[in-house]
């Protein structure tokens, strides 16, 4: 199996005159969890969904299981698209479904699977994500961290290649998003899958990240383990580290 | 002025431009299998089904008033006995379709607009798109499939409720003779002018759901962005329906 997941080369990506991208480098390994920090509004966001599809680029390119994926037409592009799953921001669950249904979803649509084996892979994807019986809820009756859970069951529900996280503990209390930055280590652990997270909270990705890719600019200017990331003398990697205000996480420079 | 006008112009061709290609990508989706049968007439009960009070009580009254009105006028020279073939004529042609619809866009575009605008900003369009799952395939082809079947079946009940509405205002309590009432209307009316009304109706169904979830599906900007392109959903509809009638009943005259 290759090392790397996903290549992204020289992507270049502006909305009116505003760069939001403006080359980014950077591979994501296969089998590990990624991390990219950087500002709110930084286009962090904008950067994870070039990774799917979502957005094309202006230029550049990003190479999945050798492919350059912006190439690619909507057919082919979901051909990609199976093999990964997402959590969004706000979950992102069809308000229209319950929780059950909602997991269901993709086996559904995708597979032939007859409803009783649908059944056991929701509910061990649910007590997977310690909600177990919670099937028959509505997404508009759960917590924003049950919602999130629900949406990584229902991201994991198809043995995903990769799984890509937007900003998986903002709008959270500390403790939930211990949890839910818990379960994400504990699936990858278990599931040995690609995690690809972006996120502004610095501390909380320090936990989980493998590797560390800082974004600032529209560039990727760090990228290492987070023992690595804390020890860099780069100025903009400092500045981005002091400001948890907690004394001598940024080693600057110091090994 | 004249660069606002410019601008103007090249967002309407755009949005045009937009809206056809939509329309085109709903009717590939909708031949291709798999068909999302469940999907469809989950909407059928919503648009159709559920749409029935609204429709029943807004042919009905329109149909009463008009017996009213037409039978203030031709009391003036003597041929209430027309009032019958007036109302029929005037409902299955052009009230019935047009209120019909109306209604609907008031009721379900207004709907579909809120829900897929919601559904796009709380990232529930892309969630569909990043399962590889086409969301036109969803979300718009059944509520186009289903306006367009729907629209035309209550079209039917509002010129049935309206023609009644009519003969009770007439005959029960306006005293215009039952028979020449009922004779009028068979003499008057012919099957092409319901197939007419029908032709119209179906055509509104399209328009009301295609504006309704093009606005609905490119929302932006949050609940301002929900609220505001439900606005426009019900207004352009409304407006164009409005318009379309005129050029469907000058070509089909």
């Amino acid at each position: 199996m290759e090392s790397k997941a996903i290549r992204i080369k020289d992507l270049h990506k502006s909305f009116g005159n505003q760069k939001v991208l403006d080359g980014i480098n950077l591979d994501i390994e296969n089998g590990k969890i990624t991390v990219i920090i950087g500002k709110s509004g930084g286009g962090k966001t904008v950067l994870l969904k070039h990774l799917i599809g979502l957005i094309k680029p202006d230029s550049g390119e990003i190479w999945v299981e050798g492919r350059d994926i912006t190439k690619l037409r909507e057919r082919e592009l979901n051909e990609i698209r199976r093999k990964y799953g997402m959590l969004f921001q706000e979950a992102a669950l069809f308000d229209s479904m319950n929780v059950y249904d909602n997991v269901a979803f993709p086996i559904r649509e995708h597979t032939k699977t007859p409803e009783k084996e649908i059944e056991l892979i929701v509910e061990a994807k649910l007590e997977r994500v310690g909600l177990a019986g919670f099937g028959g809820k509505m997404p508009s009756e759960l917590s924003g961290g049950m919602r999130k859970r629900v949406g990584l069951a229902r991201a994991m529900v198809l043995d995903p290649e990769v799984i890509l996280f937007d900003e998986p503990t903002s709008a959270l209390d500390p403790i939930i998003s211990l949890t839910i930055l818990d379960l994400i280590k504990e699936t990858q652990t278990y599931l040995k899958k690609t995690y690809v997270v972006i996120s502004h909270d610095i501390l909380g990705m320090f936990r989980i990240a493998d590797t560390v890719a800082l974004l600032a600019d529209g560039k990727i200017v760090e990228t290492g383990t987070p023992d690595e990331v804390r020890r860099s003398g780069n100025d903009v990697t400092m500045e981005f580290l002091n400001a948890t205000k907690i004394p001598g996480f940024s080693l600057g420079g110091k090994s | 002025m004249i660069r606002h006008l410019v601008t103007r112009t090249d967002n309407f061709v755009r949005e045009f431009g937009r809206l056809a290609i939509m329309f085109g990508k709903s009717i590939y989706w909708g031949v291709r299998k798999p068909f999302k049968l469940g999907y469809i007439f989950k909407q059928m009960e919503f648009i159709g089904v559920n749409s029935t009070a609204v429709v029943i009580i807004t042919g009905t009254f329109t149909g009463m008033v008009l017996a009213l009105q037409s039978y203030y006028g031709f009391r003036k020279f003597g041929a209430e006995g027309l009032v019958g073939a007036t109302v029929a004529l005037s409902m299955t042609r052009e009230l019935g379709p047009v209120l019909t619809c109306l209604m609907v866009t008031g009721r379900a575009g207004s709907a579909m607009a809120a829900e897929l605008g919601t559904m796009r900003v709380t990232e529930q369009i892309d969630a569909l798109t990043v399962m590889a799952l086409n969301p036109i395939k969803y979300l718009v082809t059944p509520r186009i499939i289903a306006s367009f079947v729907m629209l035309p079946i209550l079209t039917i009940l509002s010129d049935f409720v309206g023609v009644f509405g009519g003969y009770v205002v007439g005959v029960k309590l306006l005293g215009i003779n039952e028979g020449a009432f009922i004779d009028k209307m068979v003499k008057y009316v012919e099957l092409g002018d319901i197939y007419n009304g029908l032709v119209k109706s179906a055509v509104f169904g399209i328009i009301l759901s295609l504006v309704a979830c093009y606005k609905g599906f490119y929302a932006q900007g949050g609940a301002k962005g929900v609220g505001k392109a439900t606005t426009e959903a019900v207004v352009v509809s409304s407006v164009t329906i409005l318009i379309s009638d005129y050029i469907l009943t000058s070509l089909m005259f």
